[in-house]
Order: C-alpha cells, then structure tokens, then sequence
C-alpha cells in the first residue's frame, strides 16, 4: 500500500499531508486541489514525479519508429549520410567553402549529427500533443511529458550518428581528443534546443493548427542560418556574437569543435547561444504550463 | 471522518462559436484583438455552462452512480474531477489518488504488443511500473488474453483489445475510481465480469467510486446512492431508487419538441450539424401517442452539410435508456437521403405499450463513420394502450417488456 501511495498523479505544489479539517484520513494521503486557476510552475516537478511514464512514452516512440521498415534502425544513418553527400558534392566540392581546415565530409557530418538531431526531435514535440488527442482528452498526467519524451527518444539516434561519425574519422586521419568529454554536456544542450522550440511550438499547435505548416519551414529556415555546410568564421568576428543568438549556431560549433581536432574556440558562442535556448525554454514551459489546462477543451 | 471527495460549486463553461468551439486559427484571433481595439463588436460567442453549481460530498467507501440525459453535464463533471479539464468556477478537493476510466485502452498503440500496452496503458493511467510487474499476470488472467499476450493488439480482435483495456485500468488501486460509461462495450458476459471487479473493489478495499451511466439497472445494481444531473445542474442527490424515479419522471415530462438545440458534442467530426430539428406527429398530438395508431418522425437537415448523402437511423429507447425499437434507412430499406431534406419515417402501427420514449437519430454511411448523432433530444409518451377495447390496465415492466406487436388470441378450432 504505501508502496503504491508514492505513484499518486499529483503535483507536488498542491499535496499537504494532512487533511485541513484534521480529520482521520490517512497521514501521507494526498489532498488533490481541483480549482480555476492553477499557480504558476514551470512543470519540471511533475516531469520528475512522472519518470516512469516518460520513459515508457520514449520507450514507445523508438519501438514505433522503425517497425515495418525495411532499414530499421539504419535511418538514423542514412538522412546525415545522404546529406553528407549532398553537401560535399555542392557546396564543398562545387562551391568550394571553407572548412576551418578539416575534410570537408567531417566538417559536414560532424554537424549534421546534431542538426539531424535537432529537426527530427523538433518536428516529433511539436507535433506530440496534439497526435496524442485521444490520451489529452481522457486521462490527466502533466502533459509536459509529451513534448519531452517525443524530443527525448531521439537521443538513440543521436548516440547512433555520432557513433558512426566517430568510426568514419579515423579514416580521414581523425581521432578522438579531449574534448570527447564535452558530448554528453551537448546532447543535453541539444535537446534544450530542439525544447525550446517544441515546448513552445506543442502548446501553440493545440490552439492554431498553423503550426503544422510552419514547422516545416522554420527546419528549413534554420538549415541555412546555421553553420552547417559553411563554417560561422565565415561570419564577420564582431557580428559573430549576434549570430549565437541562433541556439543552433552555439550547438553545431560546440559539436563539431568537441566531436574533431579543428582548431577553432567556439565557447562565447555556445554561452550566447545556451542563453538564447534557456530563454525561450523558459518563456516556452511559462506558456505551455498557462496553457495546458485548457488543452482537453480545444483539442 | 471526512469526505473522500468535497465539491464546492463547481462550474465549467465552455464557449462555442466558430473560433473557440473547434480548431482556432490565429488570423481569427489577431482580427478579434484589431475589432476589440477599434471598439468593434467581436464576432459572437455564445456560452453554455456544461456544469454549474455542483456540490457534493462523498464518502470513504461509498459507490455512487451520476445520472443524467446526454450532455447533461455527467461527463463534464467526471472530466473535472479527473482533472483532464479545469473547472471554470468552484473547488474540489479529493483526498488521495484519482483514477479515472473513461475510455477502455486509454494509450493503447495498435502496433505494440499487448505486454507492451499493459506497461504504456497502465503508466499513463498512475501506475509505477513495479506496481504493473506485481500484478501483470493478475491482469493479463482477468482479460483471458494469455495466449496473445506478444501479439501485436492491432491482430486482435476488438472484444480481446477490450478485455485487456479494461483488465489495465480494472486493477489500478486509487483511492477515488472514476468510470464512465465504459462498461456499455463488449460482451454480456465480460460487462458483468467488469461491474463485479467495480463492486468489489468497494466493497474488499473500500475504494470511492464515482459511476456515471445510462444504464438505469446498472446504477441500481450497482450504486447505493445516486446523483442526477439535468442541463448541467446537480438536481437530486439520495438513494439511487428514488433519483431513478425522479429520473424517469422528469423523461414524462417529454413534449413533442420542434428542436433547436445546443450541440454537446465536442467531437470536431461531428462539429457539423445535420440535423436541424425533429418533430414527432401522432394523432392525439403534444407528444402522446397510442398504441396501434400510426406515429411519424419528421428530420430536418442541414442543406449545407459537407457530405452528398447519408442514411438516417431512429432508435427508441425506454426510459430506463434501453434501446426498444430501431429503424435504419439505409440497412434495412436502402436508402438514401441528401442534405436539406426533410426525412420523414412513419410507423403504421406502433407497437409499444405505455411509458414514456425517447429518440435517438443517426446518420451514416456504412463502413465510413457516424456523421451525426441526436440523442435524447425528444422523445414521446405512449399514452393509451389498449389493443383489444378491454379497459387493460397492463404497465410494462423489466418482466414483460415494452415491445407489444399487434396480435390476436383464438382457440386453434375456432372459426373454422
């Protein structure tokens, strides 16, 4: 029994221990407060609390993804690898940008990685609510976990692309540095990035469903404001600040930085960067938590 | 000792209209603030309070059943408590987990596995996953599933996708269960099986439950104590025999109404109405009708729905909400009609014994989905029933049934 009490779905802010009126109910049962307006939270509480099911949604997710397809799991690969050669073939080759002195393919994919990453995770959380419509509108857990979890199972996709960057290297007479220590620390700012949008991107799709089309673009916009297929000393130095404001300008620099032996210092631009995606994050889970009470009337 | 679940005048309100009732889209509202700023009216919005002043208490251990015409605010208030939607007014307060059954399968992929779904469906309706692992053998021997257990559930049959739905949410341990309407699905056999687990969950561990239906029998077999619900406001409260009376009196009070109606339904398919009004015709007119004596439902549709042509459903149910008498257009006379009709079906001789009706109407095209449905919005009482001139006094019962086909007695040697 007690066992089972820590699984309650509350949140933490509206749990006492004890009843008001003083009566026999149980000490530890919890007191769920149903009213209008809920206190304001940034919900990463009740993400804690709710662990297990967002592990079983992210579970899900990379269980669904592959099934019925003949490559599997080999797609995490083949979209870097496919632009890989798009972006070698044209702008390295035929347009001749530089490269901050790798191979030109390392260059590429050594960004790709979190790129693919990025757009992937971003499209899945800011679809996440509303494809889980039939769930929204009949169960309560903090919705937040969608969004999250929907960013989260791509992770292994991640762990499989950089694995593959670090195989190929060695080819090209690359090897690990130092800086490998620094990747775990980027996933997580890599899925901060995609966040910061998809929270905010999730909520909004609830009420406009213009988002749906909007995605599509702002991936493709972001593509080419990011240090992709070109490298950001392309950009003029004292400019070169307002650029990381792009969070994905911070991420595929620190990446390609951490993940080769390229000599270039992209730390004031992550820190610029980091601060924009902390930003919308923040100003995204304010929105997201305002609007999640109303997600079951107008999905 | 105090109660397991207070409410303090809860309300919801919800706004219909063109930019709130389904799918908003953002030029609406960016020209809304324009208007607002101009000092121009904003496009109209009409509001319906779906629940409103609902207070109540209830105790450790107590089953009550919440009954109630469709929309009458039963859902809303479920909903509310399960916290899926926020009140718009009032307060509540539950002391202990909530566990709501609303649907059967809550989370369940088709793709995935029914293991796999008994984990996903179960954490998402509150339970840890060790909790799952303790009883996963309990649950999948409820739902008589074992053999299929690594079968994906898209391979199932809908009754076996059911069993194991309602086997996950049958062996969560709330203190405070929810369930809604969920037990009309399945089989006999597995809805008595399903209303037993409830009881005993009751009664074995003293759990609250809160039991909305429209099954009349199931209430008061089920549930001590009953709440009704009319257009959204908390009518009556006691023993679930005398609300059932009430309830059933209240359905008496049926007129034959030229309906224009708040639609209920929050199902963006449905979003489109098709029917515009119903009318019931008899001889003796207001909404009696006789038995033996001709009887005719007069539709109006909706000239500017999106679909080229329908079939039309009447159901009759009794008051106790048991289906009595069906009609279909389309399955059984093959016909269609198109929108902006006015479909008229006739019963020649009406074949039901005194009480009061009411009447559901569809529409559909087979194998496509149900495009509208109307349910409870009138109705009619059969007042005379007298086939054979003998002054009968006969008043139908669960014994008897309400269904009396036009007949006649004789002695096999008679008249011959």
């Amino acid at each position: 029994m007690n066992e089972s009490r820590s699984a309650v779905v509350v949140d933490e802010e509206s749990t006492r221990a004890t009843d008001p009126v003083g009566a026999s109910v149980d000490v530890g049962a919890p007191v769920i407060v149903i009213q209008p307006q809920r206190r304001w939270s940034l919900g990463i509480r009740s993400l804690w609390s709710h662990r297990e099911l967002t592990y079983f949604l992210v579970v899900r997710d990379v269980k669904l993804r592959y099934k019925q397809t003949f490559f599997g799991a080999g797609w995490a690969l083949i979209q870097p690898i496919m632009l890989m050669g798009v972006f070698g073939l044209f702008f390295g080759r035929l347009a001749g940008l530089p490269s901050d002195g790798l191979p030109y393919p390392i260059f590429v994919l050594a960004a790709l990685v979190p790129w693919t990453f990025f757009s992937s995770a971003l499209g899945a959380s800011s679809r996440s609510v509303v494809a889980s419509s039939q769930v929204v509108s009949k169960v309560y857990f903090p919705r937040l976990i969608m969004p999250v979890a929907a960013a989260a199972a791509f992770l292994i996709d991640l762990a499989l692309s950089f694995t593959f960057l670090v195989v190929i290297e060695p080819f090209w007479g690359i090897y690990p540095t130092w800086r490998f220590v620094f990747i775990p620390g980027l996933a997580v700012f890599a899925l901060l990035t995609a966040l910061c949008f998809g929270v905010w991107l999730s909520a909004l799709n609830v009420r406009y469903r213009d988002v749906i089309y909007t995605v599509p673009f702002l991936i493709q916009a972001l593509m080419f404001a990011s240090p992709i297929g070109y490298p950001s000393s392309l950009i003029p130095e004292n400019l070169r600040a307002l650029y990381g404001l792009n969070p994905l300008a911070g991420l595929i620099e620190g990446f390609r930085w951490a993940s080769t032996d390229v000599n270039t210092n992209p730390a004031s631009m992550v820190a610029v960067s980091f601060a924009t995606t902390i930003v919308l994050l923040v100003s995204g889970l304010i929105y997201f938590s305002r609007s999640e009470s109303s997600f079951a009337d107008i999905i | 000792m105090a109660p397991m679940v207070r409410a303090e005048s809860l309300g919801k309100r919800y706004e219909l209209g063109e930019n709130t009732a389904g799918y908003g889209r953002l030029t609406d509202s960016l020209s809304n603030v324009l208007r607002r700023r101009r000092g121009q009216e904003v496009s109209e919005r009409r509001e319906v309070w779906a629940l409103r002043n609902a207070s109540f208490e209830v105790d450790q251990g107590e089953v009550v059943g919440l009954i109630g015409r469709n929309g009458a605010g039963k859902s809303t208030l479920l909903k509310i408590l399960a916290r899926v939607t926020t009140p718009t007014e009032g307060r509540a307060e539950i002391h202990g987990r909530i566990g709501s059954l609303l649907e059967v399968g809550t989370g369940f992929h088709q793709e995935l596995t029914g293991r796999e779904n008994v984990f996903l469906s179960g954490a998402i309706l509150g339970m840890r996953r060790a909790e799952i692992q303790r009883k996963f053998d309990e649950i999948v021997a409820f739902s008589e599933v074992e053999e299929f257990i690594d079968t994906p559930v898209k391979r199932y049959s809908s009754g076996m996708g059911l069993r194991l739905g309602f086997a996950v949410a049958a062996f969560l341990e709330p203190e405070v269960l929810l369930v809604d309407e969920v037990l009309a699905v399945g089989d006999r056999k597995f809805r008595e099986k399903c209303m037993g687990r409830i009881g005993q969950v009751s009664r074995e561990d003293g759990r609250t439950v809160l039991f909305v239906s429209h099954d009349l029998n199931a209430i008061l077999s089920t549930c001590p104590r009953a709440m009704l619900v009319d257009r959204g406001e908390l009518v009556a409260d006691g023993p679930s025999h005398e609300v059932a009376a009430i309830y059933e009196r209240e359905h008496a009070a049926f007129a034959a109404v030229e309906g224009s109606f708040e639609r209920t339904t929050r199902n963006p398919q449905m979003a489109e109405r098709l029917f515009l009004g119903a009318t019931v015709l008899s001889a003796a007119g207001g909404g009696h009708a006789a038995h033996g004596e001709p009887l005719t439902f007069v539709l109006r549709t909706n000239p500017e729905f999106p679909a080229r042509e329908f079939g039309v459903d009447v159901r009759v149910l009794d008051a106790r909400q048991r289906p009595v008498a069906y009609m279909s257009s389309l399955e059984m006379a093959g016909r269609y009609f198109a929108p902006g009709d006015t479909v008229r079906c006739e019963i020649d001789c009406l074949a039901l014994a005194q009480g009061t009706y009411s009447v559901d109407i569809g529409a559909a095209i087979p194998f496509i989905q149900g495009m509208d449905l109307w349910s409870g919005e009138v109705g009619f009482d059969v007042v005379r029933f007298d086939p054979f001139d003998s002054g009968s006094t006969f008043a139908p019962d669960d014994r008897t049934g309400g269904v009396v086909p036009a007949h006649h007695w004789s002695r096999e040697d008679d008249g011959s």
